[in-house]
């Protein structure tokens, strides 16, 4: 058919279109990351070696090939700080996850079972701090947190405290920020899944002599697993390598992996370390990538 | 059409367990039930016996409060007024799970991570049942609707008919006082439909249960029922047999909402004894039967039955001993429409109406048809009008 032919190349393009967007911005400089992983630091511009210099022929890049090591990533295993750092990433995605999932689920049930009019409202209010940058919507956290803050303020008139209560710069503060951070990721598609599921199947289930508490728990529950899936994972990847968030509201004596990774590029200028560190936290994170992606396509095969 | 009850009070009892309709109350009564939504009225003041072992019909078109009368019945709506007696008890405000009633639902509502097997166990397991009862039960109802062999399968490997008789067997696994069925073969095919019509009444039969269906397929509810209740906007039209329902509607309204009519506008004019004499004015005088109910306006309309509109050539074959005050009308073939069985004619009358007669095909080769532009004389008997109040 003519018309095939017409198609052809626009639809060829659009296919590779996403690949040649990965491979543009994202395997290319894996590529820069994981070489820079494998050299020394040095005193120099830039702060490694070997540099690669295509020009200087065949034997100069044979060199520095050899030059490659592995020696940065055995420092991340034998060094605790960088174990300690990489556990407590993880130690706080869990945790915050699990907060984000027990805040976000009653949320987003109640936001499907409004009346339609209102759901657009209640997706208008969770999307809305988008609008405010993430910054200065964490320095309004600092501002609220703050010894003579307003939290501490609601609190004594309360008297639920007799005095301020330190938040800044504790984990409670960062877990703060955190959950607020990512509520609507938590949020939304727990929604989708939840405001499509057929409200029959909840009736049905208490017409067969189910208590509310079962109802949610035998049916609604298991069917808004996909959703629950998503929104975990979503937070969680995101999380172990966040770095703003505990960097302005967390303690400084203990770090996660992200704060380390900024450490030891910007202050210790080893660009070779923080590049490694990098790298281990990617491949920490590809089994959820992994399972993320599955999630979405039999999502999308289940749409069909 | 069956009229009768083909099951006996002791078998109901048997099948409803421990709660025992009292002697002489039925099963179900709906006491001047209403529900609003807003400020539409759904259901208004509606009032209903049910007795145990009926094959019971709520038949309206689409938003006449069937549904919502159903999902009140169920619990998933609670009514604004009246009471809703199940064997004496009120049961308006309790909760679906609280009610020894069960339903079946339009969409089947089946549990999409759940296997038949387990579907069907559903309502077992939240009873408390032992688990070897429980595994009897499923297996008595997976041979009740013919299911072997799919009781390890999910809803999505299932074909329509397929998930209809889980969603059966679901609802009747905790044998329940009540069964309501909503729209229950709205997605079958028309094939599938029909024999599974049959499968229903005799399974209702056999078991001796209640069963409430809802329904916007007259035929279906002709078809199943041993009473209908006619809804039209939120109230009981008329609760009747079916064979009451389309030989004696209650209003004009039902005449047409139940089968095909021929309706005639007109006045009173004299009666003669147990006749009617009425001057319609699309089909001259016509008389009339007198209604049971007697009729004090002046105007009136008459119905006829298509099938009851007779045609000939000639006039109206008189049969020996058989009514002589005939309704005779002249007219011209307007449409014929062929059914299979039976052949549809639209006859054009020179008084200016139209009248339908639907003839059965008693023969293979049509050498009695009319023809388009024929004169024919339809003509019907005073006994098969229904006289009604316009």
């Amino acid at each position: 058919m003519s018309s095939r032919r017409i198609f052809a190349r626009p639809a060829r393009f659009a296919a590779i279109a996403p690949y040649l967007w990965m491979a543009l911005f994202f395997l290319v400089p894996f590529g820069f990351v994981l070489k820079i992983s494998l050299s020394q630091t040095a005193i120099a511009q830039p702060p490694y070696e070997p540099v690669f210099d295509l020009t200087a022929g065949w034997e100069a890049l044979k060199t520095a090939l050899a030059a490659l090591s592995i020696d940065n990533f055995r420092l991340l295993i034998s060094d605790d700080i960088y174990v300690f750092a990489y556990a407590r990433s993880l130690i706080v995605a869990v945790t915050a996850t699990a907060l984000l999932l027990l805040i976000g689920y009653p949320i987003a049930y109640g936001m499907a079972r409004l009346p339609k009019r209102w759901q657009a409202v209640a997706m208008v209010l969770v999307i809305v701090p988008f609008w405010t940058s993430f910054l200065i919507r964490i320095y309004a956290w600092i501002n609220i947190l703050q010894h003579d803050g307003l939290l501490n303020q609601i609190l004594l008139a309360l008297h639920l405290v007799s005095q301020p209560v330190v938040w800044l710069s504790t984990d409670s503060a960062m877990y703060i920020g955190i959950v607020y951070s990512y509520l609507p990721f938590m949020i939304l598609p727990l929604y989708a899944t939840l405001a499509k599921m057929e409200r029959a199947l909840e009736e049905a289930a208490g017409d067969l002599g189910a208590p509310p508490w079962q109802v949610f728990w035998l049916v609604t529950f298991p069917l808004s697993l996909p959703g629950v899936g998503a929104g975990v994972l979503l937070c969680f990847i995101p999380i172990v390598g966040e770095f703003v968030i505990p960097d302005l509201l967390a303690g400084s004596n203990s770090l996660m992996i992200g704060q380390t990774l900024w450490l030891e590029f910007f202050t210790n200028k080893d660009w070779p370390v923080a590049s490694a560190a990098a790298i281990v936290l990617l491949v920490m994170l590809l089994l959820p990538l992994l399972l993320y992606e599955r999630l979405q396509k039999r999502q999308l095969e289940q749409g069909r | 059409m069956t009229d009768e009850l083909p099951r006996t009070d002791a078998a109901a009892n048997a099948a409803s367990g421990d709660q025992h309709p009292v002697a002489g109350q039925p099963l179900l009564r709906i006491e001047g039930v209403s529900k609003n939504f807003g400020t539409f009225r759904a259901v208004d003041g509606v009032s209903l016996d049910i007795r145990a072992g009926e094959f019971f019909a709520l038949l309206g078109p689409s938003g006449c409060g069937k549904t919502t009368l159903l999902r009140m019945l169920a619990g998933f709506e609670a009514p604004d007024e009246g009471r809703i007696l199940l064997g004496g008890k009120d049961i308006a405000q309790a909760l679906p799970h609280e009610r020894p009633i069960n339903m079946m639902f339009q969409s089947y509502a089946l549990f999409p991570h759940l296997s038949s097997q387990d579907n069907i166990a559903f309502g077992l397991k939240r009873a408390g049942m032992a688990r070897a009862d429980i595994a009897a039960r499923v297996a008595e109802m997976v041979a009740l609707v013919k299911l072997g062999g799919l009781e390890k399968r999910k809803p999505d490997q299932l074909s329509g008919g397929q998930r209809q008789r889980v969603a059966l067997a679901r609802a009747l696994a905790r044998r329940p006082q009540l069964l309501l069925l909503d729209e229950p073969l709205a997605a079958l095919d028309k094939k599938l439909r029909e024999s599974t019509q049959a499968e229903l009444m005799e399974l209702q039969r056999r078991l001796g249960m209640t069963f409430i269906i809802v329904t916007h397929d007259q035929e279906e509810a002709m078809t199943m029922a041993s009473r209908i209740g006619v809804m039209n906007a939120g109230k009981l039209a008329q609760v009747a047999t079916p064979r009451e329902l389309y030989e004696a509607p209650r209003s004009r309204w039902i005449a047409e909402f139940v089968g095909d009519v021929n309706l005639f506008d007109g006045e009173f004019r004299l009666r003669d004894g147990h006749r009617l004499v009425i001057a319609t004015r699309e089909a001259g005088t016509l008389v009339a039967a007198e209604p049971r109910e007697p009729v004090s306006e002046t105007k009136l309309s008459v119905a006829i039955r298509p099938e009851k509109v007779k045609l000939s050539r000639r006039g109206p074959v008189f049969e020996a001993g058989r009514e002589t005050a005939i309704n005779s009308l002249d007219g011209v073939i307007a449409d014929i429409c062929y059914l299979g069985g039976t052949t549809t004619y639209k006859v054009k009358l020179d008084d200016g109406g139209m009248v339908q007669a639907s003839v059965v095909n008693s023969a293979r080769l049509d050498v009695d048809a009319y023809s388009v532009n024929q004169r024919v004389i339809a003509w019907f008997t005073p006994d098969d009008c229904v006289v009604l109040s316009s």
